[in-house]
């Protein structure tokens, strides 16, 4: 990897006190992400992935080791690591715009250059028609392109994204995952993506970070030497198809050494 | 893109259309029930010769409506009610952001609204004569007590039910305490809230007409027991009426501002 990492995971750990028996949600995690990369984490139910990425957020804090993103260690979050939430997390009192410009407001952004980035990132994930209603109003994957516009809008250099799309039906996840990664190329981020869906993954991310459970860990790294833009061509392509195999069997065949399960 | 919106734009024409099926239905209903309930106590009041008749307490009513005395008592009642409600939820609202949002705030007042809310505010009257007289102090203190003792309960509630992914997510967007507090924590309580003004004014209205029972020289409670004295039952039946009505008025005009400051809820 290069010398100077976006962000930097050195020997993380993460324990939980479960009436007096140490549960190690992490055991020793350590990885660096370069910049722009696409990084997609997956793995069983239990593996600490949500955990992983809840301190990289800085929602929560590491028993030991670190995290550092553009160099600084991790203390709190902040408006340069944007978070996308499974369960969307929009504010439902306030409009598409509104949400979207939430970040905005809070940094004290006046308001005219408020509306306008508001308003370019509305168009760029395509609810331009929908900016003045109320989430109650969107379907899940609308709501979630809301998420996914407020984050952008505050202009972090990291996205980290917790198994968004996994509330969504298969059709609106498939168009999703284009989209995301149509805005991706528009506008290049740093974006870590936890998912539990390998074909997902695989579609997704330049590097698929296969997670282990009992304890956390990192148990396989595949590289997706698939071109981008990913079309539909690429994702019904054989080459898809046997790195979705490798990352299948690393996946669910957890109980052999990684090296022998490819 | 368009496609979504014409079907969205059909779905919500169709479904307006059903509610406004359902809401006629439901008027209906509602005019069947409430001449059938007057028909019913007309009946028994045939059979029961000591109960008024509709057209009796009617007339009474409008007796009482024409002297001019009755609008006298409705204002009583209504300015006691109001000024102990409008203190009681004054001060609860912001005591239960405290208690929601300071873990020893609540530690501190908590017990003291369990206790006080075990006590009827009923019960307190005894105590509220002997201190503060028979003036309107004693009556606005008990509906005032009622009145909070609702609220803050609910206010702290909404408050310690705020969804933490919203405030995770008004963190990672860069907010602070006092943002989280005004933009999040506010709005997202502010249906718990209003639920504890309508209980709030239910329990207020309760106490008041107790509280005029036992020591006032005018309102609607006052009324009736006067005419408790001469055995005037069609002016206890006006109060009543009175008090009925004016308390589902008022609890109607409050679930209207609920509506409409809270639609953005999804309701199910």
């Amino acid at each position: 990897m290069s010398d100077n990492p976006t962000i930097r995971i050195e020997h993380v750990r993460k324990t939980f006190d479960l009436k007096g028996d140490e549960f190690v949600a992490l055991g020793d995690v350590s990885l660096d992400i370069a910049d722009n990369e696409f990084i997609t984490i997956v793995g069983p139910s239990g593996c600490g992935k949500s955990t992983l990425m809840n301190i990289l957020a800085g929602l929560e804090e590491p028993t030991g080791g670190r995290a550092l993103v553009n160099g600084d260690v991790v203390r709190g979050p902040s408006p340069d690591r944007g978070v996308i939430f499974q369960q969307y997390a929009l504010f439902p009192w306030l409009t598409v715009r509104k949400n979207v410009e939430f970040g905005l407001r809070t940094a004290g952004m006046p308001a005219a250059q408020r509306r306008e980035k508001a308003q370019h990132f509305i168009d760029l994930v395509g609810l331009t028609q929908f900016a003045d209603a109320l989430p109650k109003m969107l379907s899940g994957g609308m709501r979630q392109r809301c998420a996914i516009a407020r984050a952008y809008a505050v202009d972090p250099s990291i996205l980290l994204m917790d198994e968004p799309f996994g509330a969504l039906d298969a059709l609106t996840r498939v168009n999703l995952q284009e989209q995301l990664l149509d805005t991706w190329s528009k506008e290049k981020r740093t974006v870590v993506f936890i998912t539990h869906d390998v074909d997902e993954a695989v579609f997704l991310g330049n590097r698929v970070v296969v997670m282990a459970a009992r304890p956390g860990r990192i148990f396989d790294i595949v590289d997706i030497d698939l071109p981008y833009p990913r079309t539909e061509e690429v994702r019904l392509s054989p080459e898809f198809q046997s790195l979705r195999n490798r990352v299948w069997r690393s996946v669910y065949h957890q109980d052999r050494p990684a090296s022998i399960a490819h | 893109m368009t496609v979504m919106t014409q079907n969205t734009g059909a779905i919500a024409r169709r479904t307006a259309a059903r509610a406004r099926k359902r809401s006629n239905r439901n008027l209906v209903l509602t005019v069947v029930s409430l001449v059938g309930g007057i028909a019913i106590w007309w009946l028994i009041s045939l059979v029961a010769p000591q109960l008024p008749t509709p057209p009796a307490v009617a007339v009474r009513g409008w007796q009482l409506a024409a002297d001019g005395s009755l609008f006298q008592d409705v204002g009583a009642s209504l300015l006691r009610v109001l000024s102990g409600f409008v203190l009681g939820t004054a001060l609860a609202i912001p005591v239960g952001f405290l208690m929601g949002w300071y873990a020893t705030v609540r530690s501190l007042i908590e017990p003291w609204v369990q206790f006080f809310r075990m006590i009827p505010p009923l019960a307190i009257i005894p105590l509220a004569i002997v201190l503060l007289g028979i003036g309107e102090q004693p009556k606005i203190l008990v509906i005032f007590l009622a009145a909070f003792l609702s609220c803050v309960v609910s206010t702290f509630q909404g408050v310690v039910n705020v969804d933490k992914t919203l405030i995770n997510a008004a963190r990672v967007l860069g907010a602070g305490d006092g943002t989280i507090f005004a933009r999040i924590v506010v709005p997202a309580s502010f249906p718990f809230i209003l639920v504890g003004m309508r209980i709030g004014l239910g329990a207020s209205w309760a106490t008041l007409v107790a509280a005029e029972l036992i020591a006032a020289q005018n309102g609607i409670g006052h009324r009736m027991q006067q005419a408790q004295l001469y055995y005037d039952l069609p002016t206890i039946f006006v109060g009543l009426i009175v008090i009925g009505v004016l308390g589902l008025a008022m609890d109607r005009i409050l679930l209207a501002v609920e509506k409409k400051l809270t639609s953005w809820q999804e309701r199910r």
